[in-house]
């Protein structure tokens, strides 16, 4: 599916660029995506470093195990298949957390380590678990509580009341994750019946 | 707030792993090396999706295709200057938001498709980017529906957006 994705991007990047005559354009965005690609890279790669060392700690300490235990009982609906105490829940629920409060520097590598640990779960299988689909259904609909981006651009142009958006994109995001999840349910039903 | 949070966070771990005579030196290095091998398996996700994007988005494709879908997409109210952010978003979130840009630019920030293009950019994220990153890090290779459920939830992100600027602005 990310493949069909991959190729939809890239193939019709190309046919338009030849209908459109921008093939040179095109020829030019290749080449510099390859050099931003590293350097987002790069500038992720010490966020990753070290949060995963912070997650390491608070694992080591009890506090990722104490964390999923307060969490269990809301999050064990969406994610069944989970053990019951097991930290994957504690993770799942601090990238949420951080996602909630706009730490997305602080989300993602939590959000891998949840992704790897769902992994094991699933026997180290290289095929999506249904909860690896349930996590990642809910991390994409990206529940935030302060757009901050945003509203710093709307202040830059001088906007009234940048702030009258919250309200709004945090109803639109909460209502898309309700919906995420109810697909997550139909496709995973879908599934069973093969 | 983010600026209180961070630290007390990092301090609240470190002082507790203290407390609990963890040894907190060898676990944070320890993590921070598992870190690099989720960095290592990351990248060449990040390198080969970007490369995608870039030819898409300098073609000129989403401008066409929004063009052709703006007749139906304005009867939702979404606003012809919209669509493109609502096409790319899930492919490029830096895109959108020189996109957002302009449009303030051109319509003002408290015009309505300044008001809905944020709302959208606020209320969804690049869906693409995370699942080949998520995946990429666990070493995913059949990604089973997840996709389709990331692209339709946003696609009802952008509805619920535009019924959320009509009735709560």
């Amino acid at each position: 599916m990310v493949s069909a994705a991959f190729g939809f991007l890239l193939l019709t990047g190309f046919v338009f660029a030849i209908v459109n005559g921008t093939m040179a354009d095109v020829n030019a965005a290749l080449f510099q995506s390859m050099g931003q690609s590293i350097d987002l890279a790069l500038s992720l790669a010490g966020v990753l470093i070290f949060w995963t060392g912070i997650m390491k700690t608070a694992e080591a300490s009890g506090m990722v195990k104490a964390l999923a235990g307060t969490v269990q009982p809301l999050l064990r609906r969406l994610f069944p298949e989970i053990p019951e105490g097991h930290p994957v829940f504690g993770y799942i629920a601090s990238n949420m957390a951080a996602n909630f409060f706009g730490l997305g520097n602080a989300a993602t590598p939590i959000g891998l380590k949840a992704m790897r640990e769902l992994k094991k779960l699933n026997e180290e299988k290289e095929t999506a678990s249904r909860s690896m689909i349930t996590f990642m259904a809910l991390n994409t609909a990206a529940v935030t509580l302060i757009p901050t981006t945003v509203i710093a651009i709307s202040l830059k142009h001088g906007a009234e009341n940048p702030s009258d958006i919250i309200l709004p994109a945090l109803v639109a995001t909460v209502c898309s994750s309700v919906f995420a999840v109810l697909l997550d349910r139909y496709f995973a039903w879908k599934r069973s019946r093969r | 707030m983010a600026v209180w949070l961070v630290p007390a966070i990092v301090a609240a771990v470190i002082a507790i792993g203290l407390y609990k005579k963890v040894n907190v030196y060898e676990t944070l290095t320890d993590g921070a090396k598992e870190g690099m091998h989720t960095w290592v398996s990351i990248v060449p996700h990040l390198v080969m999706m970007m490369a995608a994007v870039a030819v898409f988005r300098s073609s000129g494709a989403a401008q066409w295709i929004a063009g052709w879908i703006s007749p139906f997409t304005s009867m939702l109210g979404i606003p012809p200057d919209v669509v493109p952010i609502a096409m790319i978003r899930p492919i490029s979130g830096s895109a959108t938001l020189a996109m957002l840009d302009q449009i303030m630019q051109e319509h003002g920030p408290d015009s309505y498709p300044a008001k809905l293009a944020a709302v959208m950019q606020g209320s969804t994220d690049t869906t693409l980017y995370v699942l080949a990153i998520y995946f990429g890090a666990a070493g995913i290779k059949k990604t089973g529906d997840a996709l389709k459920i990331g692209l339709l939830a946003d696609g009802a992100a952008f509805l619920f957006s535009v019924l959320a600027v009509t009735w709560l602005l």
